[in-house]
Protein backbone atom coordinates (compact mmCIF):
# COMPACT_ATOMS: atom_id res chain seq x y z
CA UNK A 1 0.00 0.00 0.00
CA UNK A 2 2.97 2.04 1.04
CA UNK A 3 4.42 3.66 -2.10
CA UNK A 4 7.78 2.95 -3.20
CA UNK A 5 10.66 5.37 -2.57
CA UNK A 6 11.33 6.88 -5.83
CA UNK A 7 15.02 6.96 -6.31
CA UNK A 8 17.24 9.64 -7.87
CA UNK A 9 20.30 8.18 -9.53
CA UNK A 10 23.02 10.75 -9.45
CA UNK A 11 22.93 12.02 -13.40
CA UNK A 12 26.16 11.50 -15.12
CA UNK A 13 26.69 14.10 -17.53
CA UNK A 14 29.11 14.07 -20.97
CA UNK A 15 29.21 17.38 -21.87
CA UNK A 16 31.70 18.51 -24.70
CA UNK A 17 34.90 20.98 -22.84
CA UNK A 18 36.25 24.03 -24.62
CA UNK A 19 39.83 23.25 -25.02
CA UNK A 20 40.76 26.33 -22.81
CA UNK A 21 38.53 25.34 -19.74
CA UNK A 22 39.67 21.53 -19.91
CA UNK A 23 41.18 20.38 -16.47
CA UNK A 24 40.02 23.52 -14.76
CA UNK A 25 37.01 22.22 -13.52
CA UNK A 26 37.49 20.21 -10.96
CA UNK A 27 35.19 16.24 -10.69
CA UNK A 28 33.66 16.40 -7.32
CA UNK A 29 33.26 12.78 -7.92
CA UNK A 30 35.89 11.23 -5.91
CA UNK A 31 35.41 13.56 -2.87
CA UNK A 32 31.62 13.22 -2.53
CA UNK A 33 29.17 10.50 -2.36
CA UNK A 34 25.62 11.92 -2.83
CA UNK A 35 22.54 9.96 -2.49
CA UNK A 36 18.54 11.20 -2.76
CA UNK A 37 15.37 9.83 -1.95
CA UNK A 38 11.83 11.46 -2.01
CA UNK A 39 8.59 10.47 -1.43
CA UNK A 40 5.03 11.10 -1.60
CA UNK A 41 4.38 10.10 2.71
CA UNK A 42 1.59 8.14 3.93
CA UNK A 43 -1.45 10.42 3.38
CA UNK A 44 -0.60 12.98 0.19
CA UNK A 45 -1.60 11.79 -3.20
CA UNK A 46 0.73 13.84 -4.98
CA UNK A 47 4.32 14.70 -4.37
CA UNK A 48 5.28 18.07 -4.49
CA UNK A 49 8.74 17.91 -3.75
CA UNK A 50 11.80 18.00 -6.31
CA UNK A 51 15.40 17.01 -5.69
CA UNK A 52 18.53 16.53 -8.06
CA UNK A 53 21.92 16.36 -7.72
CA UNK A 54 25.14 16.13 -9.35
CA UNK A 55 28.71 14.79 -7.21
CA UNK A 56 30.86 15.67 -10.62
CA UNK A 57 29.73 19.30 -9.98
CA UNK A 58 29.04 19.02 -6.08
CA UNK A 59 25.35 20.57 -6.53
CA UNK A 60 22.59 19.72 -4.70
CA UNK A 61 18.80 21.20 -4.62
CA UNK A 62 15.93 20.58 -2.84
CA UNK A 63 12.49 22.16 -3.26
CA UNK A 64 9.08 21.62 -1.68
CA UNK A 65 5.88 23.33 -3.58
CA UNK A 66 2.98 24.56 -2.55
CA UNK A 67 -0.31 25.32 -4.48
CA UNK A 68 -3.40 23.80 -5.43
CA UNK A 69 -4.19 21.21 -7.94
CA UNK A 70 -0.50 20.03 -8.70
CA UNK A 71 0.89 23.71 -9.25
CA UNK A 72 3.37 22.72 -6.08
CA UNK A 73 4.97 20.03 -8.33
CA UNK A 74 5.34 22.47 -11.29
CA UNK A 75 6.84 25.10 -9.25
CA UNK A 76 9.12 23.02 -7.56
CA UNK A 77 10.01 21.46 -10.39
CA UNK A 78 11.07 24.80 -12.22
CA UNK A 79 13.50 25.20 -9.18
CA UNK A 80 15.64 22.30 -9.31
CA UNK A 81 15.46 22.21 -12.98
CA UNK A 82 16.99 25.96 -13.27
CA UNK A 83 19.36 25.86 -10.84
CA UNK A 84 20.48 22.57 -12.30
CA UNK A 85 20.83 23.27 -15.84
CA UNK A 86 22.27 26.75 -15.32
CA UNK A 87 24.74 26.30 -12.93
CA UNK A 88 26.09 23.02 -15.18
CA UNK A 89 26.29 25.11 -18.07
CA UNK A 90 27.86 28.41 -16.43
CA UNK A 91 30.59 25.83 -14.33
CA UNK A 92 31.43 25.38 -17.85
CA UNK A 93 33.08 28.70 -18.39
CA UNK A 94 33.86 29.97 -14.77
CA UNK A 95 35.34 28.35 -11.43
CA UNK A 96 33.04 28.80 -8.56
CA UNK A 97 35.61 29.86 -5.89
CA UNK A 98 37.14 32.72 -8.39
CA UNK A 99 35.44 36.27 -7.33
CA UNK A 100 32.85 37.85 -9.21
CA UNK A 101 34.16 41.07 -11.47
CA UNK A 102 34.02 44.14 -9.41
CA UNK A 103 32.83 42.35 -6.31
CA UNK A 104 33.99 40.43 -2.98
CA UNK A 105 30.99 37.62 -3.74
CA UNK A 106 32.72 33.85 -5.08
CA UNK A 107 31.17 33.17 -8.36
CA UNK A 108 29.27 30.07 -6.42
CA UNK A 109 27.81 32.44 -4.21
CA UNK A 110 26.51 34.42 -7.22
CA UNK A 111 25.66 31.19 -8.76
CA UNK A 112 23.05 29.96 -6.16
CA UNK A 113 21.85 33.84 -5.63
CA UNK A 114 20.90 34.72 -9.24
CA UNK A 115 19.77 31.16 -10.12
CA UNK A 116 17.09 31.37 -7.09
CA UNK A 117 16.07 35.33 -8.69
CA UNK A 118 16.01 33.61 -12.17
CA UNK A 119 13.98 30.24 -10.75
CA UNK A 120 11.36 32.71 -9.02
CA UNK A 121 11.38 34.91 -11.73
CA UNK A 122 10.08 32.06 -13.85
CA UNK A 123 7.51 30.62 -11.56
CA UNK A 124 5.97 33.76 -10.95
CA UNK A 125 5.42 34.59 -14.69
CA UNK A 126 4.19 30.57 -15.14
CA UNK A 127 2.04 31.62 -11.82
CA UNK A 128 0.65 34.76 -14.00
CA UNK A 129 -0.10 33.34 -16.91
CA UNK A 130 -1.87 30.07 -15.93
CA UNK A 131 -4.84 30.40 -13.85
CA UNK A 132 -4.39 27.01 -11.97
CA UNK A 133 -0.62 28.09 -11.39
CA UNK A 134 -1.74 31.13 -9.44
CA UNK A 135 -0.19 31.57 -5.93
CA UNK A 136 1.86 28.70 -6.80
CA UNK A 137 5.76 28.59 -4.87
CA UNK A 138 8.39 26.95 -3.64
CA UNK A 139 10.51 26.78 -1.10
CA UNK A 140 14.38 25.60 -1.79
CA UNK A 141 17.50 24.58 -0.88
CA UNK A 142 20.65 24.60 -2.75
CA UNK A 143 24.15 23.53 -1.83
CA UNK A 144 27.22 24.19 -4.10
CA UNK A 145 30.34 22.24 -2.93
CA UNK A 146 33.24 23.94 -3.88
CA UNK A 147 37.39 24.52 -3.08
CA UNK A 148 36.91 22.58 0.17
CA UNK A 149 34.02 24.74 1.22
CA UNK A 150 30.12 24.44 0.73
CA UNK A 151 28.14 27.62 -0.32
CA UNK A 152 24.27 26.83 0.78
CA UNK A 153 21.02 29.04 -0.70
CA UNK A 154 17.55 28.80 1.03
CA UNK A 155 14.30 30.63 0.76
CA UNK A 156 11.73 29.11 3.41
CA UNK A 157 11.31 26.24 5.70
CA UNK A 158 13.59 23.36 3.89
CA UNK A 159 16.36 23.00 5.68
CA UNK A 160 20.55 21.77 5.31
CA UNK A 161 21.66 19.82 8.78
CA UNK A 162 25.39 18.56 9.15
CA UNK A 163 26.64 16.14 10.71
CA UNK A 164 30.15 16.48 12.27
CA UNK A 165 31.55 13.74 14.42
CA UNK A 166 29.06 13.20 16.99
CA UNK A 167 27.53 17.12 16.48
CA UNK A 168 24.33 16.95 14.71
CA UNK A 169 22.77 20.22 13.91
CA UNK A 170 20.52 22.62 11.51
CA UNK A 171 23.15 24.50 9.48
CA UNK A 172 19.93 26.71 7.86
CA UNK A 173 17.41 28.68 9.89
CA UNK A 174 13.76 28.91 8.33
CA UNK A 175 12.18 31.56 6.85
CA UNK A 176 8.99 30.84 9.09
CA UNK A 177 6.75 32.70 11.10
CA UNK A 178 7.90 29.96 13.93
CA UNK A 179 11.78 30.77 13.42
CA UNK A 180 10.75 34.53 13.73
CA UNK A 181 8.75 33.80 16.94
CA UNK A 182 11.71 31.59 18.37
CA UNK A 183 14.14 34.34 17.76
CA UNK A 184 12.12 37.05 19.52
CA UNK A 185 11.53 35.38 22.26
CA UNK A 186 7.72 34.98 21.90
CA UNK A 187 7.72 30.97 22.49
CA UNK A 188 10.49 28.16 23.24
CA UNK A 189 11.83 25.87 20.91
CA UNK A 190 9.91 23.07 22.92
CA UNK A 191 6.48 24.75 22.90
CA UNK A 192 6.95 25.29 18.96
CA UNK A 193 6.36 21.81 18.29
CA UNK A 194 2.87 22.02 19.39
CA UNK A 195 2.20 25.39 17.52
CA UNK A 196 -0.58 25.25 14.66
CA UNK A 197 1.34 27.56 12.87
CA UNK A 198 4.72 25.03 11.90
CA UNK A 199 3.86 25.82 7.74
CA UNK A 200 3.51 29.10 7.58
CA UNK A 201 6.96 30.39 5.96
CA UNK A 202 7.36 33.98 5.17
CA UNK A 203 9.84 33.70 2.41
CA UNK A 204 9.04 31.66 -0.83
CA UNK A 205 10.10 31.20 -4.69
CA UNK A 206 7.48 32.29 -7.23
CA UNK A 207 5.11 34.14 -5.14
CA UNK A 208 6.39 37.48 -5.72
CA UNK A 209 8.71 39.13 -8.39
CA UNK A 210 11.49 39.42 -6.49
CA UNK A 211 13.19 37.06 -3.76
CA UNK A 212 15.93 37.58 -1.81
CA UNK A 213 17.71 34.17 -0.59
CA UNK A 214 19.80 33.30 2.01
CA UNK A 215 23.42 32.36 1.02
CA UNK A 216 26.44 31.48 3.17
CA UNK A 217 29.04 29.41 2.75
CA UNK A 218 31.22 26.67 4.88
CA UNK A 219 34.31 25.18 5.42
CA UNK A 220 33.50 21.67 5.23
CA UNK A 221 35.70 18.26 6.92
CA UNK A 222 36.66 15.37 5.42
CA UNK A 223 33.81 12.73 7.28
CA UNK A 224 31.16 15.71 7.78
CA UNK A 225 27.56 14.33 6.56
CA UNK A 226 25.36 17.31 5.00
CA UNK A 227 21.66 16.30 5.16
CA UNK A 228 19.05 18.61 2.90
CA UNK A 229 15.76 17.95 3.66
CA UNK A 230 11.82 19.35 3.27
CA UNK A 231 10.17 19.65 6.17
CA UNK A 232 7.78 16.48 6.03
CA UNK A 233 11.07 14.58 7.20
CA UNK A 234 11.74 17.46 10.25
CA UNK A 235 8.33 17.72 11.03
CA UNK A 236 7.92 14.01 11.67
CA UNK A 237 10.81 12.94 13.01
CA UNK A 238 13.05 14.56 15.97
CA UNK A 239 16.13 16.23 15.35
CA UNK A 240 17.41 13.38 17.84
CA UNK A 241 16.33 10.40 15.89
CA UNK A 242 17.46 12.28 12.08
CA UNK A 243 21.07 12.41 13.98
CA UNK A 244 21.32 9.43 15.52
CA UNK A 245 20.00 7.14 12.44
CA UNK A 246 22.76 9.16 10.21
CA UNK A 247 25.71 8.71 12.54
CA UNK A 248 24.68 4.50 12.82
CA UNK A 249 23.90 4.26 9.13
CA UNK A 250 26.87 6.68 7.34
CA UNK A 251 28.28 3.64 6.15
CA UNK A 252 26.11 3.05 3.74
CA UNK A 253 24.35 6.11 2.45
CA UNK A 254 21.65 5.16 0.17
CA UNK A 255 20.37 2.95 3.51
CA UNK A 256 20.60 5.73 5.66
CA UNK A 257 18.46 7.99 3.13
CA UNK A 258 15.69 5.20 3.25
CA UNK A 259 16.00 4.79 7.15
CA UNK A 260 15.04 8.11 7.18
CA UNK A 261 12.02 8.43 4.58
CA UNK A 262 11.02 4.93 6.82
CA UNK A 263 11.08 6.66 9.72
CA UNK A 264 9.03 9.95 8.98
CA UNK A 265 6.28 7.53 7.17
CA UNK A 266 6.21 5.06 10.43
CA UNK A 267 5.56 8.46 12.49
CA UNK A 268 2.54 9.36 10.48
CA UNK A 269 3.90 10.81 6.88
CA UNK A 270 1.56 13.39 6.91
CA UNK A 271 3.79 15.14 3.65
CA UNK A 272 5.66 14.62 1.28
CA UNK A 273 9.47 13.69 2.63
CA UNK A 274 12.72 14.25 0.63
CA UNK A 275 16.06 13.71 1.60
CA UNK A 276 19.54 14.42 -0.26
CA UNK A 277 22.70 13.21 1.78
CA UNK A 278 26.34 13.98 0.99
CA UNK A 279 29.21 12.91 2.09
CA UNK A 280 32.58 13.99 2.16
CA UNK A 281 34.89 11.61 1.44
CA UNK A 282 38.13 13.20 0.69
CA UNK A 283 39.18 17.02 0.07
CA UNK A 284 38.47 18.98 -3.06
CA UNK A 285 40.85 21.43 -2.79
CA UNK A 286 40.15 24.35 -6.36
CA UNK A 287 43.41 23.91 -8.36
CA UNK A 288 45.76 26.53 -7.72
CA UNK A 289 49.02 27.96 -9.97
CA UNK A 290 50.07 25.97 -13.26
CA UNK A 291 51.38 22.89 -11.62
CA UNK A 292 48.76 22.23 -9.50
CA UNK A 293 45.97 23.13 -13.02
CA UNK A 294 48.73 20.66 -14.97
CA UNK A 295 47.89 17.68 -12.28
CA UNK A 296 44.35 18.25 -12.13
CA UNK A 297 44.35 18.07 -15.68
CA UNK A 298 46.32 14.28 -16.16
CA UNK A 299 43.35 13.65 -13.25
CA UNK A 300 40.37 14.81 -14.99
CA UNK B 1 -11.47 16.40 -7.58
CA UNK B 2 -13.64 13.29 -6.08
CA UNK B 3 -15.07 14.07 -2.79
CA UNK B 4 -13.19 12.28 0.16
CA UNK B 5 -13.35 10.87 3.43
CA UNK B 6 -10.73 11.24 6.24
CA UNK B 7 -10.30 8.11 8.83
CA UNK B 8 -8.76 9.81 12.09
CA UNK B 9 -8.99 8.29 15.75
CA UNK B 10 -8.42 10.50 19.24
CA UNK B 11 -7.71 13.18 16.77
CA UNK B 12 -5.21 11.98 14.74
CA UNK B 13 -5.58 11.11 11.08
CA UNK B 14 -4.63 7.79 9.60
CA UNK B 15 -5.25 8.02 5.73
CA UNK B 16 -7.72 10.13 3.25
CA UNK B 17 -9.70 7.93 1.11
CA UNK B 18 -11.06 9.48 -2.09
CA UNK B 19 -14.14 8.19 -2.99
CA UNK B 20 -13.67 7.30 -6.62
CA UNK B 21 -16.24 4.60 -7.08
CA UNK B 22 -20.22 4.32 -7.07
CA UNK B 23 -20.01 2.38 -3.60
CA UNK B 24 -17.39 2.38 -1.02
CA UNK B 25 -17.45 -0.25 1.38
CA UNK B 26 -16.47 0.21 5.18
CA UNK B 27 -15.94 -2.54 8.12
CA UNK B 28 -13.53 -5.02 9.62
CA UNK B 29 -13.01 -7.67 6.84
CA UNK B 30 -9.83 -6.51 4.30
CA UNK B 31 -12.01 -6.73 1.44
CA UNK B 32 -13.62 -3.65 2.87
CA UNK B 33 -12.22 -0.50 0.71
CA UNK B 34 -12.03 1.14 4.08
CA UNK B 35 -11.31 -1.42 6.39
CA UNK B 36 -10.73 -0.47 10.37
CA UNK B 37 -9.32 -3.75 12.35
CA UNK B 38 -11.40 -2.97 14.98
CA UNK B 39 -13.57 -5.84 17.10
CA UNK B 40 -16.43 -2.92 17.68
CA UNK B 41 -16.95 -2.55 14.01
CA UNK B 42 -18.77 -5.23 12.16
CA UNK B 43 -17.14 -7.13 8.61
CA UNK B 44 -19.32 -5.38 6.58
CA UNK B 45 -20.38 -2.38 8.72
CA UNK B 46 -21.19 0.41 5.73
CA UNK B 47 -21.33 1.75 2.77
CA UNK B 48 -20.95 5.28 1.42
CA UNK B 49 -22.82 5.59 -2.13
CA UNK B 50 -21.46 8.37 -4.71
CA UNK B 51 -23.70 9.52 -7.47
CA UNK B 52 -21.79 12.27 -9.76
CA UNK B 53 -21.09 14.89 -6.95
CA UNK B 54 -23.56 13.87 -3.80
CA UNK B 55 -22.79 11.06 -1.50
CA UNK B 56 -25.36 8.88 0.56
CA UNK B 57 -24.13 6.88 3.68
CA UNK B 58 -25.88 3.68 4.78
CA UNK B 59 -25.36 1.52 7.65
CA UNK B 60 -25.38 -2.43 6.80
CA UNK B 61 -27.13 -3.57 9.65
CA UNK B 62 -23.83 -3.49 11.85
CA UNK B 63 -23.76 -5.07 15.27
CA UNK B 64 -22.97 -1.61 17.02
CA UNK B 65 -24.34 0.70 14.67
CA UNK B 66 -23.34 4.15 13.22
CA UNK B 67 -23.50 7.80 13.94
CA UNK B 68 -23.14 10.74 11.87
CA UNK B 69 -22.54 14.10 13.65
CA UNK B 70 -23.49 12.91 16.84
CA UNK B 71 -26.64 11.28 16.34
CA UNK B 72 -27.73 7.46 15.46
CA UNK B 73 -27.97 7.09 11.78
CA UNK B 74 -28.89 4.21 9.38
CA UNK B 75 -28.82 6.48 5.99
CA UNK B 76 -27.79 9.79 5.50
CA UNK B 77 -27.19 12.16 1.94
CA UNK B 78 -23.82 13.42 3.53
CA UNK B 79 -22.92 17.26 3.26
CA UNK B 80 -19.77 18.54 3.41
CA UNK B 81 -17.87 18.36 6.83
CA UNK B 82 -20.36 15.82 8.28
CA UNK B 83 -18.40 13.50 10.43
CA UNK B 84 -19.69 9.62 10.39
CA UNK B 85 -18.39 7.44 13.64
CA UNK B 86 -17.96 4.33 13.63
CA UNK B 87 -16.80 2.91 17.34
CA UNK B 88 -13.98 4.83 18.25
CA UNK B 89 -13.28 5.64 14.66
CA UNK B 90 -14.19 9.16 12.47
CA UNK B 91 -14.85 9.76 9.16
CA UNK B 92 -15.05 13.34 8.03
CA UNK B 93 -17.18 14.06 4.66
CA UNK B 94 -15.50 16.50 2.64
CA UNK B 95 -16.80 17.45 -0.77
CA UNK B 96 -14.25 19.14 -3.74
CA UNK B 97 -15.55 23.16 -3.18
CA UNK B 98 -12.77 25.71 -3.98
CA UNK B 99 -12.62 26.72 -0.44
CA UNK B 100 -12.32 23.52 1.01
CA UNK B 101 -9.54 22.41 2.91
CA UNK B 102 -8.61 18.84 4.35
CA UNK B 103 -6.66 17.13 7.34
CA UNK B 104 -3.85 16.95 5.13
CA UNK B 105 -3.69 20.66 4.52
CA UNK B 106 -2.41 20.55 8.70
CA UNK B 107 0.87 19.91 7.15
CA UNK B 108 0.46 22.26 3.95
CA UNK B 109 3.32 24.51 3.66
CA UNK B 110 1.53 28.38 3.17
CA UNK B 111 3.11 31.77 2.20
CA UNK B 112 2.92 34.18 5.39
CA UNK B 113 2.39 37.93 3.73
CA UNK B 114 2.12 40.52 6.13
CA UNK B 115 4.94 41.60 8.27
CA UNK B 116 5.61 39.96 11.38
CA UNK B 117 4.89 42.12 14.62
CA UNK B 118 7.51 41.97 16.99
CA UNK B 119 4.65 41.76 20.12
CA UNK B 120 3.50 38.49 21.34
CA UNK B 121 -0.53 38.49 21.35
CA UNK B 122 -1.12 40.54 18.56
CA UNK B 123 -0.03 38.64 15.72
CA UNK B 124 -2.29 37.40 13.76
CA UNK B 125 -1.03 35.99 10.26
CA UNK B 126 -2.85 36.64 6.71
CA UNK B 127 -2.26 33.85 4.23
CA UNK B 128 -1.63 34.40 0.92
CA UNK B 129 -4.96 32.65 -0.24
CA UNK B 130 -6.70 34.76 2.51
CA UNK B 131 -9.66 32.20 1.65
CA UNK B 132 -7.99 29.14 2.33
CA UNK B 133 -6.27 30.27 5.77
CA UNK B 134 -9.52 31.21 7.27
CA UNK B 135 -11.49 27.46 6.68
CA UNK B 136 -8.16 25.97 8.15
CA UNK B 137 -8.28 28.46 11.15
CA UNK B 138 -12.14 27.11 11.69
CA UNK B 139 -11.39 23.37 10.88
CA UNK B 140 -8.73 23.57 14.04
CA UNK B 141 -11.24 24.89 16.37
CA UNK B 142 -13.84 22.13 15.54
CA UNK B 143 -11.50 19.42 15.59
CA UNK B 144 -8.84 18.17 17.48
CA UNK B 145 -5.50 18.76 17.13
CA UNK B 146 -3.19 16.35 15.58
CA UNK B 147 -0.95 14.12 17.72
CA UNK B 148 2.64 15.23 18.13
CA UNK B 149 5.31 13.72 15.72
CA UNK B 150 6.71 10.45 17.90
CA UNK B 151 3.19 8.90 18.23
CA UNK B 152 2.89 6.35 15.13
CA UNK B 153 0.16 6.55 13.41
CA UNK B 154 -3.01 3.74 13.09
CA UNK B 155 -0.62 0.93 15.21
CA UNK B 156 -3.49 -0.80 16.79
CA UNK B 157 -0.97 -2.61 19.42
CA UNK B 158 2.33 -1.03 20.88
CA UNK B 159 5.39 -3.05 19.55
CA UNK B 160 6.21 -5.63 22.11
CA UNK B 161 10.06 -4.62 23.63
CA UNK B 162 13.04 -7.09 22.36
CA UNK B 163 15.61 -8.40 23.79
CA UNK B 164 19.17 -9.82 22.09
CA UNK B 165 20.81 -11.92 24.02
CA UNK B 166 24.66 -13.29 22.64
CA UNK B 167 25.17 -16.83 22.58
CA UNK B 168 28.62 -17.16 21.92
CA UNK B 169 32.33 -15.45 22.50
CA UNK B 170 33.12 -13.61 25.19
CA UNK B 171 30.24 -11.46 25.49
CA UNK B 172 28.05 -15.32 25.95
CA UNK B 173 25.07 -14.50 28.19
CA UNK B 174 25.31 -10.57 27.92
CA UNK B 175 21.63 -8.78 26.88
CA UNK B 176 20.67 -5.94 25.26
CA UNK B 177 17.37 -4.10 24.96
CA UNK B 178 16.06 -3.16 21.92
CA UNK B 179 14.41 0.13 23.38
CA UNK B 180 15.84 2.60 20.67
CA UNK B 181 14.00 3.05 17.17
CA UNK B 182 17.79 2.02 15.24
CA UNK B 183 20.36 -0.18 17.33
CA UNK B 184 23.22 -1.19 15.26
CA UNK B 185 25.74 -4.66 15.57
CA UNK B 186 29.05 -5.20 14.84
CA UNK B 187 31.89 -3.05 14.16
CA UNK B 188 32.03 0.22 12.11
CA UNK B 189 34.21 -0.18 8.78
CA UNK B 190 34.15 -3.76 9.59
CA UNK B 191 30.68 -5.37 9.56
CA UNK B 192 27.94 -3.49 10.36
CA UNK B 193 23.94 -4.55 10.99
CA UNK B 194 21.20 -2.36 12.09
CA UNK B 195 18.25 -3.62 13.85
CA UNK B 196 14.99 -1.29 13.29
CA UNK B 197 12.04 -0.86 15.49
CA UNK B 198 9.08 -0.43 13.89
CA UNK B 199 5.18 -0.24 14.21
CA UNK B 200 4.87 -3.79 13.05
CA UNK B 201 7.51 -4.96 14.27
CA UNK B 202 11.32 -5.48 13.90
CA UNK B 203 14.14 -5.77 10.87
CA UNK B 204 17.41 -6.30 10.69
CA UNK B 205 19.15 -4.71 7.64
CA UNK B 206 23.02 -5.05 6.48
CA UNK B 207 24.53 -1.42 6.69
CA UNK B 208 28.32 -2.29 5.25
CA UNK B 209 30.64 -5.35 5.40
CA UNK B 210 31.94 -8.15 3.32
CA UNK B 211 29.14 -10.69 4.17
CA UNK B 212 25.24 -10.37 5.10
CA UNK B 213 23.98 -10.83 8.36
CA UNK B 214 22.49 -14.88 9.04
CA UNK B 215 18.85 -15.17 10.30
CA UNK B 216 18.60 -18.95 11.62
CA UNK B 217 21.25 -19.91 9.43
CA UNK B 218 20.14 -17.87 6.23
CA UNK B 219 22.24 -14.91 4.64
CA UNK B 220 19.41 -11.74 4.68
CA UNK B 221 20.88 -10.15 1.66
CA UNK B 222 20.46 -6.67 1.04
CA UNK B 223 17.19 -5.94 2.13
CA UNK B 224 15.49 -5.61 5.41
CA UNK B 225 14.47 -8.52 6.99
CA UNK B 226 11.50 -9.08 9.60
CA UNK B 227 12.82 -10.90 12.36
CA UNK B 228 10.22 -13.49 14.50
CA UNK B 229 10.62 -14.34 18.55
CA UNK B 230 13.48 -16.83 18.88
CA UNK B 231 15.32 -16.01 15.69
CA UNK B 232 18.97 -16.36 15.96
CA UNK B 233 20.82 -13.73 14.25
CA UNK B 234 24.69 -14.45 13.02
CA UNK B 235 26.86 -11.03 12.50
CA UNK B 236 30.87 -11.00 12.38
CA UNK B 237 31.07 -14.57 13.92
CA UNK B 238 28.99 -13.41 16.86
CA UNK B 239 25.90 -15.12 17.45
CA UNK B 240 22.67 -13.96 19.17
CA UNK B 241 18.90 -14.80 20.04
CA UNK B 242 15.92 -12.40 19.38
CA UNK B 243 13.48 -12.53 21.72
CA UNK B 244 10.32 -10.52 22.69
CA UNK B 245 9.50 -9.77 26.04
CA UNK B 246 6.77 -11.07 27.97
Amino acid sequence: MRAAPRWQMPSVSVHPRCSDRQGERVNLNQALEIVGQTNPGMVRSHNEDSITFDAEYGLAVLADGMGGYNAGEVASGIAVSVLASEIRHRMESVSPEQKEAGSEDEIGVALLRDNVKKANLSIFNAAQSQPQYAGMGTTIVAGLFYDNRVAVAHVGDSRMYRLRGEVFETVTRDHSLLQEQIDSGVISKELARLSQNKNLVTRAVGIDADVVPEVHVYDVEVGDIYLFCSDGLNDMVEDEDIGATLQMLQGNLTLAASQLIEQANDNGGRDNVSVILVKIKGGYAAPRGLWAKLVSWFRN
Amino acid sequence: MPAKLILSMDGSVIKEYPLTKERTTIGRKPHNDITIDNLAVSSEHAAVITILNDSFFEDLNSTNGSMVNGAPTQKHFLQNNDVIEIGKYKLKYLNDQPTQTSAADFEKTMVLRAPIKQSAASVVPVADSGAKFESTTQYNATAPKPASAATPAAAPTPTPVAVIQILNGPNLGKELELSKNLTTLGKPGVQVAVLARRPHGYFITHVEGGSFPLVNGSSIGEQPHQLNDHDVIELAGIKMEFYLKN
